[in-house]
């Protein structure tokens, strides 16, 4: 050992496997030219066929082609980008700070809180109301705030975080929040009710260019704030105490987290319902290619989140012709599948 | 020159009691760390090592006494301040993700970084020689999952060094080592007391506390029976007493140290009855 230290060379250079500055830039370099490639053939792909060159001709009138590009297509996978690219990340943060590779914004019931608060708001105060001061993402975001803390007192037995009891308290949360909302939506009038559960199935349609802002500028204020959280995250895999040790204020990180991925949840919710399983999907692919230094693994799973929504609102939107399929659908379809691959290999973990 | 040693004592603790629950597990101890000294607590499985190691390190609140760290009560550092004067290898470390080994002990630098930054040369420079002098620099590119017990030991250990803190707390760092590696870490910790750092270092290893430890601190359920240098506490009774089992107490020849020989069912048998001083080979201190 200290003896080893002679032979070893004492250049910093020689050191390997960690985050470089080059690496972090690189990657990330990468993910944005993927997100913006996407971003063009998504637009450009869909039930009717539109030609690029017409729709970029400004002198046209009555140009349709270039209507349905920017006020149809674009918005729509914009909001799909940002949406995906939040519940990714909150899906980064809720496992690093549950300890548990499982944890998902939906799975945990958090997105199933920040719908109930969208829904109270929305039958209290109107949804035109909302739609004026882009504040509903706001009263998600206080749902999903909510159920976390709720769920996480549950899964806090003996002052240690039980996995099998976060699940459960995930999924007991989700059908009372369920439950509640049908229950507003049998008391709200018939217009706003089918409104709701449209809602609910969770769609990414929109033409205003206005929500894709609001939204985004929620996504990026949160994301930039749980930035500056990623090496306590990372200290926090060592569990409490011994984050504690490494000089991390735990109660402030987790407080700090916990607003900010309830935030994003918010955000997305309350613009395309619940669509579950990106926060599971994307974070853990990444991981695996990418290793787990949150300082990367958060903005990486951001761009690759939206990248993916982006596709999976592609396929529904185009899959069966002129109907559409919810997008919440095709990600529990791809998601589905893939929890239960991680359940059995991370099961005999989790539920030890 | 009483009152100025006493302020620059590392740690001091004076009648500390703690309980999980219902039982007390720490029961009116005091103690006091010595500037550059190796202090060693031994003691039976669950007598409180652990336990007393977390209130030193302020994870654990106590319900009386108090503990004071460079001569001011530990409750007005904050964390931040505490991650950068006292390192802590535990017992047992669960890290949830596939960190690499060189990741892990960048872990250390974290009382000294923000929380989103790029560590810097100097932080590099001081984790490679950290990893170096605990031997685990082939180890680098490893996830922490893919390592035997002991190569995870010392890569805690590392990451311990990494803080580049005063004073380090360990419990059990030689747990999983095979000889050589438990030798090594302790001629480590020895040349990083010469370098001026204070330990206090939780072990099993009866024969390794009497070799390597400036004083040693014996626990039996929750109290402190002994404190002082090896050679007065590790003797035939007082280990027969507390540990509950005959044992076999001589001194090396080489090393001066005591050497304890646990003994098995059949020379337990063949020595009961017998007088302890039979039990001892003289000069060792009964
Ligand atoms: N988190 C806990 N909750 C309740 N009781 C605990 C907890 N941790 C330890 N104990 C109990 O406190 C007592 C002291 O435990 P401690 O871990 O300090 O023992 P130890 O001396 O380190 O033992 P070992 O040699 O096995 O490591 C034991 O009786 C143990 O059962
Ligand atoms: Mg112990």
């Amino acid at each position: 050992m200290s003896g080893e230290a002679g032979a070893v060379s004492r250049e910093p250079g020689a050191l390997a496997g960690y985050l470089t500055f080059q690496r972090f830039v690189g990657v990330l370099s990468v993910l944005v030219v993927l997100l913006c490639a996407t971003v063009v053939l998504a637009s450009l792909i869909g039930s009717v066929h539109i030609d690029l060159a017409r729709a970029l001709n400004g002198d046209l009138l009555d140009n349709t082609d270039r209507v349905i590009l920017f006020e149809t297509r674009l918005p729509r996978v914009l909001l799909a980008a940002i949406v995906g690219g939040s519940l990714a990340t909150a899906g980064v943060v809720l496992q690093g700070l549950l300890r548990n590779p499982l944890a998902e914004p939906h799975l945990i019931g958090v997105s199933g809180g920040a719908a109930l608060g969208a829904v109270i708001a929305v039958i209290v105060v109107g949804r035109g109301a909302f739609a004026e001061t882009g504040l509903l993402p706001l009263a998600a975001a206080l749902g999903a705030l909510l159920s976390v803390g709720v769920i996480y007192r549950l899964a806090l037995v003996h002052g240690r975080l039980q996995p099998y009891v976060l699940l459960l308290a995930g999924v007991i949360y989700n059908a009372f929040a369920g439950a509640l909302i049908l229950c507003v939506n049998a008391i709200a009038d018939f217009y706003q009710a089918q409104g709701i559960l449209f809602w609910l199935m969770g769609s990414l349609a929109t033409h205003s260019y206005r929500l894709v802002l609001t939204i985004a500028v929620y996504s990026a204020v949160a994301t930039v704030w749980l930035l500056l959280q990623t090496r306590h995250l990372n200290t926090l895999s060592l569990g409490e105490e011994g984050a504690m040790q490494l000089g991390v204020d735990v109660h402030r990180v987790r407080r700090a987290s916990f607003i900010g991925a309830s935030l994003l949840v918010g955000a997305a919710v309350s613009v395309s319902g619940i669509v579950g399983f990106v926060g599971l999907i994307v974070p853990h692919v990444m991981r695996l290619l990418l290793g787990a230094d949150h300082r990367l693994l958060l903005p990486a799973s951001m761009l690759a989140g939206a990248i993916f929504l982006i596709w999976a609102d592609t396929i529904a939107r185009t899959a069966l012709g002129v109907v559409e399929i919810p997008v919440g659908v095709v990600t529990a379809l791809c998601g589905g599948p893939f929890f239960i691959y991680l359940l059995k290999r991370e099961g005999s973990k989790a539920f030890g | 020159m009483a009152n100025s040693q006493e302020s620059s004592l590392p740690f001091q603790a004076a009648n500390l009691c703690f309980r999980y629950g219902a039982e007390l597990v720490i029961d009116d101890i005091s103690l006091e760390l010595r500037c550059g000294e190796m202090l060693g607590v031994i003691g039976p499985n669950g007598s409180g090592k652990s336990t007393l190691l977390r209130l030193l390190s302020g994870v654990l609140q106590p319900e009386r006494g108090d503990i004071l760290l460079n001569g001011r009560p530990l409750a007005v550092y904050t964390r931040r301040q505490l991650g950068r004067q006292l390192a802590v290898v535990p017992q047992e470390t669960i890290i949830e993700f596939p960190f690499s080994v060189t990741e892990v002990v960048l872990m250390g630098r974290s009382p000294h970084l923000g929380g989103f930054s790029f560590e810097g040369r100097r932080d590099l420079e001081i984790v490679h020689t950290a990893m170096a002098r605990c031997g685990v620099s082939q180890l680098a590119k490893r996830s922490i999952h893919e390592l035997s017990g002991g190569e995870r030991q010392r890569v805690i250990l590392a990451r311990a060094l990494a803080q580049e803190a005063d004073i380090l707390l360990l419990d059990e760092p030689g747990a999983f080592l095979d000889i050589r590696h438990e030798v090594e870490i302790y001629d480590l910790l020895h040349d990083l007391q010469r370098e001026g750092r204070s330990i206090v270092t939780v072990l099993h290893d009866l024969n390794l506390a009497a070799l390597y430890c400036d004083r040693v601190a014996l626990l039996k359920d929750g109290q402190l029976m002994r404190l002082g240098p090896p050679g007065e506490v590790i003797t035939y009774r007082a280990i027969t007493e507390v540990y509950e089992t005959e044992v076999y107490v001589e001194l090396n020849t080489l090393t001066g140290a005591v050497n304890v020989l646990p003994l098995s069912r059949k020379y337990r048998e063949k020595l009961a009855g017998q007088e302890p001083e039979r039990r001892t080979k003289k000069p060792a201190p009964i």
